[in-house]
């Protein structure tokens, strides 16, 4: 317990966490605006359309993420950290649950934000969340955002600099996910195995949109399994950061 | 109290510190001496558990830093004085630091007060001057009231009121019986500040004795002779001197003996004397003599 509220000193006591919060909640639910100000009779207002951007928030809660690492490498608090606690793995540890924990909440409150401005914008559409695919699509978006935070605190710990680690989190998620399936016959055998289409169909399962892209529709796995390997992928990367920073000369 | 054995560290094909073994006693404070890249900030990394030694072990009063239960308690060190964030503030800094070790806030606002940063707790350590980020990081280094100090090149870019402070610190913290080891690669420094001095050049330890005999050795004084008759007196000298000659023009280099006694040493065989200097060499000389061989990098 400690060491969490230490982290939480650290995280908050600068100002881009504040920023990297602020930015996250802004662009997506102005998005989810957006986007509900424009659904008509032809592409209705549904749930699953209010969520259908707040994997732009992700990618900044992943930056932060990783900056709450790299700047301590970059100004070297991560040494009187290890002095401060010698037991690497738990102070890295305990770092990784609050910036995970927080992101986390972000993420509730991005999905939740986007469904109620919809719901504000277009009272008459229909935006109950009555299914379990909804509740699902809605929130588990904290979830995902859990261990994309986790994932984001890994590559910090391996590259240890943050325009390295932001450069690889943001052309990873944004380009290489989607471009990968362009490769003729083997990419959309190795799209179907990335992270982000397990927390994609983690979250759209069973959730028709307008907003949805066609095409690839095998799965591995159903919703929660997708889940199960997106998360283990992204403790696994940090068990592996784990390993290489205890062994490593900080 | 420190104790190092047999550490050993290679970067590469680079040995770095080569089985150095010293031990720092408390009640005084002890300086680290050494050119610069002799090795000092890696052994201190490596008492401090930063880094892994390849071989050897340091402890701190018989335990290794990794095994110490809230570590700020027992040692306090100040490695570099950057490393806070620029953009947290002197308070939040201590404050997180306080925390990790179960240490009560209001140590933060006394250590703050010991070092004279009330005034400027609250702004962000990015615009501190060389000298308060140099506050700061004592304030953080006293912050478990260690009994175990370390402190690599405090007084590097500092004022001389600066110097001044920090030498009167330490000097208060090793008479409370604190064991306070300091870096330094001036030897001129050192001199004012420790008592005892362990002088390491290119990672290996060259002597650990108390400051006062080490300059007292450093700085014997030679006696330049020249003569037509060189090697013979050389053959005279060498039972009750050491001898060395002068790389420039051959001169004879006589330690251990009075200029007096040469002189009367030559007399008594016959042999003429062209010159008879005492010489008095300086502290940095010295300095530079004893770890001329062991200096990483020269100027071209």
């Amino acid at each position: 317990m400690t060491l969490l509220a230490v982290e939480r000193i650290k995280l908050f006591s600068t100002r881009s966490p504040w920023w990297c919060v602020g930015t996250a909640l802004a662009i997506t639910i102005g998005m989810a605006a957006l986007i509900a100000a424009n659904t008509d009779d032809r592409f209705p207002l549904s749930v699953p359309v209010s969520q259908g951007f707040t994997n732009f928030g992700m990618v900044v809660l992943m930056v932060m993420a990783a900056l709450a690492v790299t700047t301590e490498y970059r100004f070297g608090t991560i040494r009187a950290t290890f002095l401060a606690v010698p037991g690497r793995v738990q102070a890295l540890v305990a770092k990784t649950v609050v910036v995970a924990l927080v992101s986390g909440v972000v993420g509730e409150v991005i999905a939740f934000g986007s469904w109620g401005v919809g719901k504000l914008i277009k009272p008459g559409a229909d935006m109950a969340i009555d299914s379990a695919a909804e509740w699902r699509n809605v929130a588990g978006t904290g979830l995902v955002f859990v261990f994309a935070a986790v994932l984001a605190v890994a590559v910090g710990v391996l590259v240890r600099q943050t325009a390295a680690a932001v450069a690889i989190l943001l052309v990873y998620t944004l380009l290489v996910e989607n471009l990968i399936g362009i490769i003729p016959t083997i990419g959309p055998k190795i799209q179907r195995w990335l992270i982000g289409r397990m927390s994609d169909h983690f979250l759209t399962a069973g959730n028709q949109s307008f907003l949805a892209e066609g095409g690839a529709d095998d799965h591995p796995f159903g919703p929660w399994g997708s889940l199960a390997y997106y998360a283990a992928v992204c403790v696994g990367l940090l068990v592996v950061a784990l390993v290489v920073a205890k062994r490593r000369d900080a | 109290m420190i104790e190092a054995a047999g550490l050993t560290k290679h970067y590469g094909s680079t040995v770095a510190v080569d089985d150095l073994s010293f031990t720092v006693e408390a009640g005084r404070v002890t300086g680290f001496l050494g050119p610069n890249g002799a090795g000092k900030s890696t052994t201190m990394r490596m008492i401090l558990g930063l880094d892994t030694p390849n071989a050897g072990r340091a402890l701190i009063d018989g335990k290794r830093y990794a095994e110490l239960k809230s570590p700020l308690r027992t040692v306090g060190a100040l490695l570099d004085a950057k490393w806070v964030h620029p953009n947290r503030s002197a308070r939040s800094h201590l404050r997180w630091l306080a925390k990790s070790n179960h240490l009560p806030v209001q140590r933060v606002d006394e250590v703050l007060e010991m070092v004279g940063l009330t005034a400027v707790a609250n702004r962000n350590a990015g615009g501190f001057s060389l000298g308060m980020a140099q506050r700061l990081g004592i304030a953080g280094a006293l912050l478990g009231d260690p009994s175990v100090l370390l402190f690599d090149e405090p007084v590097n870019g500092l004022d001389p009121e600066g110097i001044v402070w920090i030498r009167q610190f330490m000097h208060r913290l090793a008479a409370d019986g604190r064991t306070v080891l300091v870096s330094s690669h001036l030897l001129s420094e050192m001199a004012q500040t420790a008592q005892e001095l362990i002088v390491i050049g290119k990672g290996r330890l060259i002597a650990q004795t108390s400051t006062d005999q080490f300059i007292k050795d450093a700085t014997e004084d030679n006696v330049r002779v020249r003569s037509p008759h060189a090697d013979k007196l050389r053959e005279l000298l060498a039972g009750t001197s050491t001898v060395t000659a002068d790389a420039v023009d051959g001169a004879l280099v006589v330690h251990g003996m009075d200029p007096a006694s040469i002189g009367e040493l030559a007399a008594a065989n016959g042999i003429v004397l062209h010159e008879l200097s005492p010489q008095h060499g300086s502290l940095e000389e010295a300095f530079m003599q004893l770890t001329k061989e062991s200096v990483e990098y020269h100027g071209a």
